[in-house]
């Protein structure tokens, strides 16, 4: 909303400055978004007289002028205007002046051999039009020294502030002085509205239809009238704000929307056929709006039209057809009041913007409904002439009188501040309430303007804007003296442990959209209809991700594009398996790319890093699930990983029944279809752990930890080579071994993995290490030969393994 | 033996001596010494003759041969030393290596943490000390829990304030949103728990907007309040103890506007004291500059009834902040877009190591 200080002081009388204008918006809730002061920049350009005007020694086109600027001596200027003329008066600026139309800042010059001290202007060369045939030709009576911007009545700040959705009795300047006078500046000037009465009745009738949003419709036919321009001082102020003058008519139409925050419509009475009815349109029908377009409606969308056609978007825009132009003698003028909602839908449904669907899907003054057509009606008579009719009226302006129960301890419950009743009593007053009572509960009538307003927290709002908001107090507000507990959920606390642990291992944390392109929602098996936005803002931000690989993958491929292909990226965030907040997980997924190995990428002096491995994927995702508490030793591993992973390097976490995460390289063809290098060169492997599936820490009863057993016995060591099939896992190897006495081996390591001369194909041979640690006595050599029979023949039981020869 | 078979004992331990003198190595010695000590060596044979001799000769020969082999012991000793020192230091100088070679960096060393997680880590810290705890709800909202319940009428232009993200409408005609605010967590947190209730949501929001300060996904953190007493003056408070820890300076002003939330009345815009005349670079605590900050606001009477609250018996406030945006505040990135551009250049830039975990007790950013 933009207005004109001089604009404002139509309605707030007062002696005031501008800064007190912008601090008092600023402070009650209109907040100011900018101020432009053409003036401001405009103050080095004085009034001057050209005592002399002669040609220039040296140029034909160039003259040589002895200017008076007012001060002792005339100053010699050089000047190319043709106009430039002994005894004329014009804008002169001395060297320093800053020229807005050129963007230089003038100096002292010589043309063409002559001295020149400054310079006279054009309009254009101070911006303020496009003239720039010839210097400004002012009159004599012009006072030579006077600032020539203040002398023209130029200096008037343009103030725009932003208003907020409840205020939309703010967009207008009436509504933004009674707020400031609210405040304590200035006083709110109140003019009577007086009725015009009508010289004959108006000969349109209007009927609102069943189930139209229209509550009340008033007309006016005003006929003999004169159209064309509107007179200076109107057309300026529309200019100033940031609107094109039309003509008379649709000027006044325009000023009382931003004066009064009442927006009318002027049909052209000759256009319209019979009479009005509003009501919805029928599919199919169209109107081409006074912007130009055509618009097809439906039965959503309100119209005003006569009985041959559409000739109005009710309360949003009136159609080009029955527009008033120069030609126009009779003059029919509309003031409505539509249902906010309504205006709002066929706004957003048409994609039409404009002040009065701004105004009216807020909300406006009913009772200005009249008393607007009667100001539109003076308005007109004065610029255009004419004779009114008498106002027809259709529905009833609905009586919007509520009254509030206003307990005055209120305001400072809810916000500390303390106001005198007589104090908060005022400020309602001067906002316009009415209010019964002037202490305790007290009743407020709001003002009709302020549909706002619904109940008691509304009024201290008001209250507390008025009196100041840095009135109210900073009261500490101190911890509860409750048990110093941790204020993380399990989750939360896994999600920043898992952060940390990758990190540590020189991962890098991306945070990634939470919107993929359908396509790789598809391959990391997401891509349901449901999970798919309706609207989303590029085509490649369309689908909510099923994982964080896809948008890693891409990071990765983008920071290689840059140069930086040893890319270790991870994400910690949410995925999505459907709709429903219960659908919803948090992963932890990392992507190493290349050689970005956890010790180190690239080449080195001490070795050379080879390329990432589906053991350094899964080496990260133990380490995310050791850091969040998961029971790692419990985990079983199995070769069923999604299809995005390379199906023989990949592998599926269980706890049990539930899949904790997946980890390996990933698979060429999603690679491919990603478009992805990822090839031998620079492979990409991954992992994804889910932090929900892990199990919830027990609840433990003690802080204590368990006592410390100290065993005086040394640990025996014995080495095992088995050979098995290839298709073995060693895993199961390890579990057979450690399985034969759960109480005497405390650790089954694999130290070697051997294919090749000397193992038959299709074999491969493990080595474990199984480490005896005695509790009670120190193990005899029988003791220890028993075991290892044992391990040899439960390992060849359960995963036909043979001792290596 | 007679004592004229004696031999020349002189001659002998030159010879020996010279024999130790001229040892390359402990190996060579060790032969000289069995050469000389050993069972059959040179001097173990005359000493063994001892015995054949008469007292009168055992007198004079004795201590001569004895003496001779202590010297000689003595002398190997000092010899073996000396060898046992240059071999060590042969070998130690033959073991040195380049340590000005450079190692592999620490992994710990390479590895960032975002800056929005740093950022959300810090909050936590701040706010739990001041007794709140952390609530988090799903991103894909439903209409009562992102609109209705906050008090958004439908059709209401507040709601045209939010560019919200749709999902697919579902047969009976709803459709589910991308939230365009935290605040439907607040409204989880009324909807399951009684007051009192402090706690602060931080968490991904989305709206449809994209240009150089906007992106269609970011991050809020928003605190709310509830119990009987709580007002806008412990508002104030807490939002200056907050910055106050956050921007770790030891006072700052703040700036109350009132304006519009529908969740909230009243409502406040609040701005912060800043000095903005270095170029490219933000103080906070001191200057003549105001840098809005955050919304805030007592929660509306009909928030609280949407939520199962009794708003005569049950008050308190909320506000909002944009993560992304106060980080940028504290640590100077010039572009929102950044954030979301897994740029490892960016990352390492203006990550955080993570061991740099924030805590109250060693300064947030330290």
């Amino acid at each position: 909303m933009k207005f004109t200080l001089s604009w404002l002081r139509e309605h707030l009388s007062g002696d005031y400055t501008l800064d007190d204008v912008t601090d008092a918006l600023n402070r009650i809730g209109l907040e100011v978004e900018g101020v432009e002061d053409k003036a401001a920049k405009l103050k080095g350009f004085t009034i001057a007289y050209v005592v002399s005007a002669v040609q220039h020694p040296n140029a034909d086109k160039l003259r040589l002028c002895m200017v008076d600027t007012g001060g002792a001596e005339p100053v010699q200027v050089v000047c190319g205007a043709p106009n430039a003329r002994t005894g004329m008066k014009s804008v002169f600026s001395p060297p320093g002046t800053y020229i807005p139309g050129k963007d230089i800042t003038l100096g002292i010059g010589s043309i063409r051999g002559v001295e020149s001290r400054g310079m006279l202007c054009s309009a254009a060369e101070l911006q303020l039009s496009e003239d720039h045939d010839g210097i400004i030709d002012l009159p004599q009576d012009a006072p030579v020294g006077a600032v020539y911007v203040d002398w023209i009545g130029l200096d008037d700040p343009v103030i725009e502030i932003a208003v907020t959705p409840n205020r939309a009795d703010a967009l207008g300047v009436h509504g933004i002085a009674r707020d400031l006078a609210a405040v304590g500046l200035g006083r709110l000037v109140e003019d009577e509205i007086a009725p015009v009465p009508g010289a004959f009745p108006c000969p349109v009738s209007v009927t609102i239809a069943d189930g139209a949003p229209c509550p009340a419709f008033a007309l006016r036919l005003i006929r003999g009238v004169k159209n064309g321009p509107s007179p200076d001082w109107l057309q300026a102020k529309l200019r100033a704000i940031g609107l094109r003058p039309i003509n008379a008519l649709v000027d006044v139409t325009n000023l009382l929307t931003f004066d009064q925050n009442r927006p009318l419509h002027v049909f052209d009475a000759k256009k319209v056929h019979g009479n009005l009815k509003v009501r919805r349109a029928v599919s199919g029908e169209s109107l081409l709006a006074l912007d130009g377009k055509t618009y097809t409606l439906d039965p959503s969308i309100c119209v005003i039209a006569d009985d041959k056609a559409v000739e109005s978007l009710a309360g949003v825009m009136g159609g080009e057809e029955s527009g008033c132009d120069e030609a126009t003698t009779d003059v029919l003028v509309e003031s409505a009041l539509w249902e906010p909602i309504n205006i709002a839908q066929t706004g957003r449904k048409l994609g039409l913007n404009s002040d009065a669907r701004f105004r009216f899907e807020r909300g406006i003054d009913p009772a200005m409904m009249v008393p607007g057509l009667e100001l539109a009606t003076r308005l007109i008579l004065d610029l255009c002439g004419g004779e009114p009719s008498e106002i027809t009226l259709a529905g009833t302006v609905p009586d919007t009188t509520r009254s509030i129960d206003f307990p005055l301890s209120l305001t400072e419950k809810l916000t500390g501040l303390e106001a005198s009743d007589a104090e908060q009593v005022d400020i309602l007053a001067r906002l316009g309430f009415t209010v019964t009572g002037t202490s305790g509960t007290v009743q407020v009538v709001p003002p009709s303007w302020r549909g706002d307003i619904e109940g008691k927290a509304d009024l201290v709002e008001e209250v507390t804007r008025i009196a100041g908001l840095d009135r109210v107090p900073s009261l500490p507000f101190p911890r509860d003296a409750d048990a110093r507990k941790s204020v993380l959920t399990t989750l939360q606390l896994r999600t920043r442990k898992a952060k940390r642990a990758l990190a540590a291992r020189g991962l890098v944390e991306a945070v990634t959209w939470s919107f993929v392109p359908k396509l790789q929602a598809e391959l990391f098996g997401g891509g349901a209809p449901e999970l798919a936005l309706a609207n989303p803002i590029a085509s490649d931000l369309s689908d909510m991700r099923p994982s964080l690989l896809p948008g890693l993958i891409r990071a990765a491929q983008a920071n290689a594009d840059r140069g930086y292909g040893e890319a270790a990226l991870f994400e910690v965030g949410q995925i999505f398996k459907g709709d429903r907040p219960q659908d919803q997980f948090t992963h932890a997924t990392g992507l190493r790319r290349a050689t970005a190995k956890p010790s180190g990428a690239g080449r080195h002096w001490s070795g050379k890093a080879g390329a990432v491995d589906a053991f350094d994927a899964k080496a990260d995702a133990l380490a995310v699930l050791a850091a969040c508490g998961a029971p790692v030793a419990n985990l079983q591993i199995s070769t069923d990983a999604p299809s995005w992973y390379h199906p023989g390097r990949s592998g599926t976490f269980r706890l049990g029944p539930n899949v904790i995460g997946h980890f390996g390289e990933l698979h060429p063809s999603v690679l491919d279809a990603l478009k992805v290098a990822g090839d031998g060169k620079s492979p990409l492997v991954g992992f994804e752990v889910v932090l929900e599936r892990i199990p919830e820490p027990k609840a433990k009863a003690t802080r204590v930890k368990p006592l410390l057993e100290l065993v005086p016995f040394q640990p025996v060591e014995r080495d095992f080579a088995f050979v098995v099939a290839r298709s073995v896992a060693s895993a199961d190897l390890v579990k057979a071994a450690a399985g034969v006495d759960r109480k005497l081996i405390t650790q089954v390591s694999v130290f070697d993995v051997y294919e090749g001369p000397g193992i038959e194909a299709n074999a491969k041979s493990i080595a474990l290490s199984v480490t005896l640690q005695p509790r009670e006595k120190t193990l005899t050599d029988a003791e220890i030969e028993a075991v290892t029979a044992k391990i040899v023949a439960e390992v060849a039981k359960k995963t036909g393994a043979t001792l290596r020869g | 033996m007679s004592v004229a078979a004696l031999p020349d004992l002189d001659a002998l331990e030159r010879e020996l001596s010279a024999a130790i003198a001229d040892a390359a190595d402990e190996a060579g010695l060790e032969a000289v010494r069995i050469a000389a000590l050993g069972k059959k060596g040179s001097v173990s044979e005359l000493l063994k003759g001892l015995g054949a001799m008469s007292a009168d000769e055992r007198k004079t020969a004795g201590p001569a041969i004895n003496g001779l082999r202590d010297r000689l012991n003595e002398a190997l000793s000092a010899r073996r030393a000396d060898l046992k020192a240059a071999a060590l230091a042969q070998r130690l100088e033959t073991e040195r290596v380049d340590v000005t070679l450079p190692v592999r960096e620490t992994p710990a060393e390479l590895g960032r943490v975002h800056p929005i997680s740093q950022v959300i880590d810090e909050l936590t810290a701040i706010f739990a000390d001041m007794g709140f705890s952390v609530a988090e709800g799903p991103d894909i909202e439903d209409d009562f829990h992102n609109f209705t319940a906050l008090n958004f009428p439908e059709g209401h232009p507040a709601r045209e304030m939010h560019d919200t993200f749709y999902l697919p409408t579902k047969e009976d005609g709803s459709r589910l949103v991308l939230r365009t605010h935290t605040s439907p967590v607040q409204v989880r947190t009324m909807l399951a728990k009684k007051p009192p209730i402090r706690v602060i949501c931080p968490g991904r929001t989305y709206r449809s907007d994209s240009d150089q300060t906007h992106t269609p996904m970011f991050h809020q953190v928003e605190g709310l309040v509830i119990d009987k007493g709580a007002n806008l003056g412990h508002l104030k408070w807490i939002l200056e103890e907050f910055c106050k820890a956050f921007f770790e300076v030891d006072n700052v002003k703040m700036r109350f506007r009132p304006s519009f939330f529908p969740f909230t009345e009243p409502s406040m815009e609040v701005d912060i004291q800043c000095d903005r005349s270095r170029p490219g670079e933000i103080r906070f605590g001191e200057g003549n500059d105001w840098l809005e900050i955050l919304g805030c606001g007592m929660v509306h009477p009909n928030v609280l009834k949407n939520c199962g609250l009794d708003p005569d018996e049950y008050q308190g406030f909320a506000w909002g902040m944009g993560i992304d945006r106060i980080a940028m505040l504290k640590y100077g990135m010039p572009d929102l877009r950044a954030f979301f551009e897994a740029d490892v250049r960016w990352l390492s830039h203006y990550g955080f190591r993570p061991l740099d975990f924030p805590t109250l007790a060693g300064g947030l950013s330290a």
